[in-house]
């Protein structure tokens, strides 16, 4: 299937000098969900405001549903649907008139029906009445979500949905996203949450310096780098290994209590049956074991770090 | 075209000045009354009609023309000069809309504002001194054309400034000084001829000239040089603005 958008060689240079994103490349397929990671600065709400139209790109192109974003712009832009990373609203409009405002700017007929379901689903229908200004700093994101999806977009971009917001929305957030998602629609977010794009997204993309360094599918990018670990806890204290162990990648932990083996989990072999063998033949037990995966933190701790 | 993004923009700007009623509508003809009343009544009095026009009536178009001038600058700066401070542009900026639907929205809501000013300043007028307007058509005319006009200057200088300083700046040193100087309380002839020559290089004076011509046939500066001034200015509006889009300054970056 065509992409739903197509980044090919894109590059922004600011005004000011600084090099934003260096030739980024990126397709993303329609329905799924695509998470970007990257530490503070490292070019994401620039990449999401290039596609959007917001930012000029210095280089390269971005197609949506085919359509060049700049020179076919309204046909690309009908489709998107953005809620910035900053709570950027009114102040004297009514939640209402807000949401049927970007409806109007987008060229859709009038549909309060459609506007009262969107308000209900984000739990915004008590205060459709209420002046934005009034709300809190939660209510006005959600108005924001609202205003995003008032004219029904294909495509939806949430930069950093849930930076500084109570974990009740944030769980009403992502029902949010994942009916979004059911209904067909693309979703591109940006966070900090390690673990919500490990919960939530599809496929990860990590940034960093401006460039992109990794898109892969979440269960792929996981067993490529994600080292298990089998952690052994000893029955009797070792005071250091033994050296019939010594072909194994054995640690020595928690004071001699804890045997901790690290294997690839993308390797032919794991290993374990040799070492389990070698530890009976050792003498050594054990009164329990279990494994454990590297979370997406560590694996995205590791590639940022990775010199460049 | 995207004409219901030019309607939401159109409405959203229209509602903003009827929250805020008091200021855009109720503050100039309070202005303007007090006008008729110091200049009008109290001094006007004493000055001698102009060319057969009693002074309070002489200085009805000029006071409009001034309405018009600074509410048209006012509002159309103010209302692409927000979003950008506050940064809910970027919802414009992101929506399948080109550049012209976004001028004609907010320019067409400022300009409208400003022309049912002047109709209410017209009628506030008509309280005062008896009018008498011989060219209903021409008068709309360059109502409706200098309040574009304008309002498209006020447009590019809500896109120029970069803080609130430089958006009253311009009006308030620039501006006001050359509607006071373009001869809205007073005929040309008055002056002395070397400030005669001076004045003309005035644009306000050709709207001043032109718009009185329309009430009482009397002008300064033939009425077809005042025509070509405003259309000249105009011009030099639209091609700054079109500059701005198509380079995206000051609002892309
Ligand atoms: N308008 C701008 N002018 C100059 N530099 C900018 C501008 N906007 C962003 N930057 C810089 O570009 C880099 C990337 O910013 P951004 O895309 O916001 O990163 P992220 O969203 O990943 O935190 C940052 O170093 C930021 O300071
Ligand atoms: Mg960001």
């Amino acid at each position: 299937m065509a992409p739903v958008i197509s980044v090919s060689n894109l590059s922004k240079t600011y005004a000011s000098g600084f090099r934003a994103l260096k030739n980024v490349n990126l397709d993303i397929a329609r329905g799924e969900i695509l998470a970007l990671l990257g530490p503070n600065g490292a070019g994401k709400t620039t990449f999401i405001n290039i596609v959007c139209g917001i930012v000029k790109a210095s280089e390269g192109t971005v197609l949506v549903s085919g359509h060049d974003n700049v020179t076919n712009f309204r046909a690309a832009r009908k489709e998107i649907g953005l809620v910035p990373q900053e709570l950027t609203t009114d102040a004297f409009e009514t939640v209402w008139a807000t949401v049927s405002f970007s409806r109007g700017l987008f060229g859709k007929p009038p549909n309060p029906q459609f506007i009262e379901k969107v308000l209900k689903d984000l739990s915004l229908w008590d205060k459709k009445d209420a002046r934005i200004r009034t709300l809190s700093g939660g209510m006005k994101r959600r108005v924001l979500i609202a205003k995003a999806l008032a004219h029904e977009p294909q495509i939806l971009f949430l930069d950093e949905p849930t930076a500084g917001v109570d974990v009740e929305l944030r769980k009403a957030m992502w029902d949010t996203v994942r009916r979004l998602r059911a209904s067909g629609v693309t979703i591109i977010l940006t966070t900090h949450y390690i673990d919500e794009a490990e919960e939530m997204a599809d496929r990860i993309g990590v940034v960093n310096h401006g460039e992109l360094i990794l898109v892969e599918e979440k269960r792929e990018l996981m067993r490529k780098l994600g080292k298990k670990q089998l952690v052994l806890q000893l029955h009797d204290t070792l005071d250091a290994l033994p050296p019939a162990l010594a072909s194994h990648k054995l640690e020595l932990a928690q004071a001699g209590t804890e045997l901790i083996y690290t294997y690839d989990t993308q390797g032919e072999r794991t290993g374990i049956t040799a070492l389990l063998k070698d530890l009976g033949e050792a003498g050594i037990r054990f009164k329990d074991l279990h494994t454990t995966q590297s979370s997406l933190e560590e694996i995205f701790v590791n590639l940022v770090k990775r010199p460049t | 075209m995207n004409w219901r993004a030019v309607q939401a923009i159109y409405t959203f700007e229209m509602a903003r000045a009827y929250r805020t009623l008091a200021q855009s509508i109720v503050s100039p003809v309070l202005s303007t009354s007090l006008y008729f009343v110091v200049f009008g009544a109290a001094i006007g009095s004493r000055i001698t009609a102009v060319e057969g026009v009693s002074y309070g009536a002489f200085i009805v178009p000029g006071l409009i023309m001034l309405s018009l001038l600074t509410q048209s600058m006012a509002n159309a700066s103010f209302g692409i000069y927000f979003p950008r401070f506050t940064g809910t542009i970027f919802e414009i900026l992101s929506a399948p809309i080109s550049t012209t639907e976004i001028v004609i929205g907010y320019v067409g809501a400022a300009a409208s504002k400003s022309i049912i000013l002047g109709v209410i300043i017209l009628a506030t007028a008509g309280l005062f001194v008896p009018l008498h307007i011989a060219h209903p058509f021409w008068m709309l005319f360059f109502l409706v054309l200098t309040a574009i006009t304008f309002s498209l200057f006020g447009f590019i200088l809500g896109v120029w400034a970069d803080g609130f300083e430089k958006l009253q700046i311009v009006p308030l040193l620039v501006i006001t000084p050359l509607t006071f100087l373009g001869g809205s309380f007073y005929s040309i002839s008055m002056l002395p001829p070397f400030w005669q020559t001076v004045t003309l290089a005035n644009p306000v004076v050709y709207l001043v000239s032109g718009f009185r011509w329309s009430f009482y046939e009397i002008a300064d500066v033939d009425v077809s040089i005042s025509l070509a001034m405003i259309g000249l200015i105009l011009g030099a509006c639209l091609v700054t603005v079109w500059w701005i889009f198509k380079t995206g300054y000051r609002l892309k970056s």
